[in-house]
């Protein structure tokens, strides 16, 4: 049903920290390994091996240089899946029922086999969070990894999402944004979390940390007053043979 | 957005079909009998034609169905069970006026409203989405209804009706380029919103996350073809509204000028529907540096 609804018991999503993603796009793989050999079509490639390669993703990396008035410029590694939005226009437009959010957590997601492949839901996300997979002709998106998180065949550490559980910097956070105690909550309220493009009305799940603020070029170094060059201009004898040598 | 071939035949031959049958369906001109026939038969055509145009680009036409089920929330099903309910109603009416030489007025309004319905779902499935500004305004609707209805009128042989008609579909056509192009910078979505990165400073795109294209990159930040857009508008101003008007307007206008006047009118649509999609930017190009 493309009716969303009006509440949802909770509210499953990620939190992802821009201050500390390296950019290693390891959640990208953990997510397309997973995510191929497991709910619904896998999520497949075109010309993989030739000139011209492409191939469905349910989560990419950005890059994105900020240059601030003064002090250098910073670099921020930007991951990017279904934000699982509260108002997700991508839901309300498919014509199937296909596009659903689930009452019980929030999560959105694409019953392929009801999916006609018209892609008029990746036309309304702003975030480019959905893609058609060109092989099995159905729309694809993150489904916060609902055959792991609810898996009881796997370990409980394993219990999250793919590119959660992977990710060697402890950029992503997995929890209940719905709860205001859980531990993504909390984060967010500390960090300043925020949405993207909040004026769309989308009411993202996800929340974005922002990067810290960086030091400046003037306090970087308090040894720096002692590390001067002694002398610009060679004296004595190291003088004498500078001289010399311009000379020769 | 990616201009597909298939999506622009469809629109443009429906609309025009569409339009057809709301003069049809309200009785101009009061055909019976083989002339009605005709009629008819071009007007089912173009409809149906651009609805099977329309099913060409589905991943999985077979599903079609299920579109019918989600008319509360969804325009696209809507288009779907007003095209379908215009096309069952309007073949009613169709077949009294052929076969039996009856018009059966009532019948006649209804396909009619069904078939402006049609219409006016399929404009909102564009002007609905915030995600592309240019669209995304009163006068999309607008636009899309009254070329339908010029087009029709064109088809229909009603040449007062036409002439106002492509008069005021010519002057929105104009309203929706002029306001279209302000349209993204008035939505105030920008590369700083998007990543949310702006505080700091000037945001700027420095790596894609692929080396390669992607889906979203070929379906939503087309971007070939822009460069001609100025001269693509006179061209599709000249040939779907100025010419076609010009060509009615004169006195005792034979038949042969009149079809000169339809074929016109659908080559500049045509052209007009390409720009609609070529022009139209979504903002996830945002974060792929578009407007940078
Ligand atoms: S991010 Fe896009 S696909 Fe995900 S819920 Fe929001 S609008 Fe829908
Ligand atoms: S592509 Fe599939 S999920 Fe998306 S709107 Fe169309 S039918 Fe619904
Ligand atoms: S795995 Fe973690 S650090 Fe690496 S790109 Fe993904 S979020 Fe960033």
């Amino acid at each position: 049903m493309t009716s969303l609804p009006t509440h949802t018991d909770r509210k499953l999503g990620l939190v992802i920290d821009l201050d500390t993603c390296v950019g290693c796009h390891a959640c990208v793989i953990a997510c397309k390994g997973w995510n191929t050999e497991h709910y619904g079509a896998p999520l497949s490639d075109q010309d993989a091996y030739g000139a011209a390669p492409s191939g469905t993703f349910l989560n990419r990396v950005h890059s994105y240089e900020i240059t601030p008035e003064a002090g250098p410029a910073q670099l921020v590694h930007f991951p990017k899946s279904c934000l699982h939005c509260e108002d997700a226009p991508c839901v309300t437009v498919c014509p199937t029922g296909a596009s659903y959010k689930r009452v019980e957590d929030g999560i959105v997601l694409v019953n392929e086999a009801d999916c006609i492949g018209c892609g008029l839901c990746a036309w309304a996300c702003p975030y480019g969070a959905r893609e058609m997979d060109l092989t099995a002709r159905v729309m694809k998106k993150c489904t916060l990894c609902i055959d792991r998180i609810y898996n009881e065949n796997l370990p409980e550490q394993d219990r999250m999402p793919a590119c959660v559980r992977t990710c060697p910097s402890g950029a992503r956070h997995f929890g209940d944004l719905g709860d205001p105690d859980s531990d993504v909550s909390q984060l967010v309220a500390s960090r300043g979390g925020f949405d993207l493009m909040p004026d769309l009305g989308t009411r993202p799940v996800n929340k974005y940390l922002p990067p810290r603020p960086k030091d400046q070029w003037d306090d970087t170094d308090i040894l720096a007053p002692f590390l001067e060059p002694v002398a610009q201009t060679p004296q004595g004898f190291l003088g004498w043979l500078d001289r010399a040598l311009e000379r020769l | 957005m990616h201009p597909a071939p298939s999506v622009i035949l469809f629109t443009t031959l429906s609309g025009l079909g569409f339009g057809l049958m709301i003069f049809l369906g309200l009785g101009f001109p009061p055909v019976t009998g083989w002339v009605a026939f005709w009629f008819f038969a071009f007007a089912f055509g173009l409809s149906v034609g651009g609805l099977l145009a329309s099913t060409f680009h589905l991943g999985h036409p077979e599903r079609a169905l299920k579109a019918f089920s989600q008319w509360r929330t969804s325009w696209l099903s809507r288009e779907a069970i007003a095209a379908v309910a215009a096309l069952v109603v309007m073949g009613i009416y169709a077949v009294g006026a052929v076969f039996m030489g009856t018009r059966i007025t009532a019948l006649g309004w209804i396909s009619a409203a069904l078939s402006l319905a049609t219409v006016i779902t399929t404009a909102m499935i564009y002007a609905q989405l915030k995600s592309v500004p240019r669209w995304n305004q009163i006068a999309t609707p607008l636009h899309l209804v009254s070329v339908s209805l010029a087009g029709g009128a064109l088809l229909a042989g009603q040449i007062s009706a036409a002439q106002v008609l492509l008069l005021v579909a010519g002057v929105i056509q104009i309203g929706h380029w002029w306001v279209g192009d302000t349209r993204f910078a008035e939505a105030g979505q920008s590369i700083a919103s998007a990543t949310g990165l702006g505080r700091p400073g000037h945001v700027r795109a420095f790596e894609a996350p692929h080396t390669g294209t992607n889906y979203l990159l070929r379906e939503m930040v087309h971007v070939v073809g822009r460069k001609h857009a100025r001269r693509l508008r006179r061209i599709a101003f000249v040939s779907g509204y100025a010419l076609p008007l010009c060509l009615i307007l004169i006195p005792g206008a034979a038949h042969g000028l009149g079809g000169l006047a339809v074929v016109s009118h659908v080559v500049g649509i045509a052209v007009s529907r390409w720009l609609f999609f070529a022009q139209a930017e979504h903002v996830v190009g945002l974060y792929y540096g578009a407007r940078g």
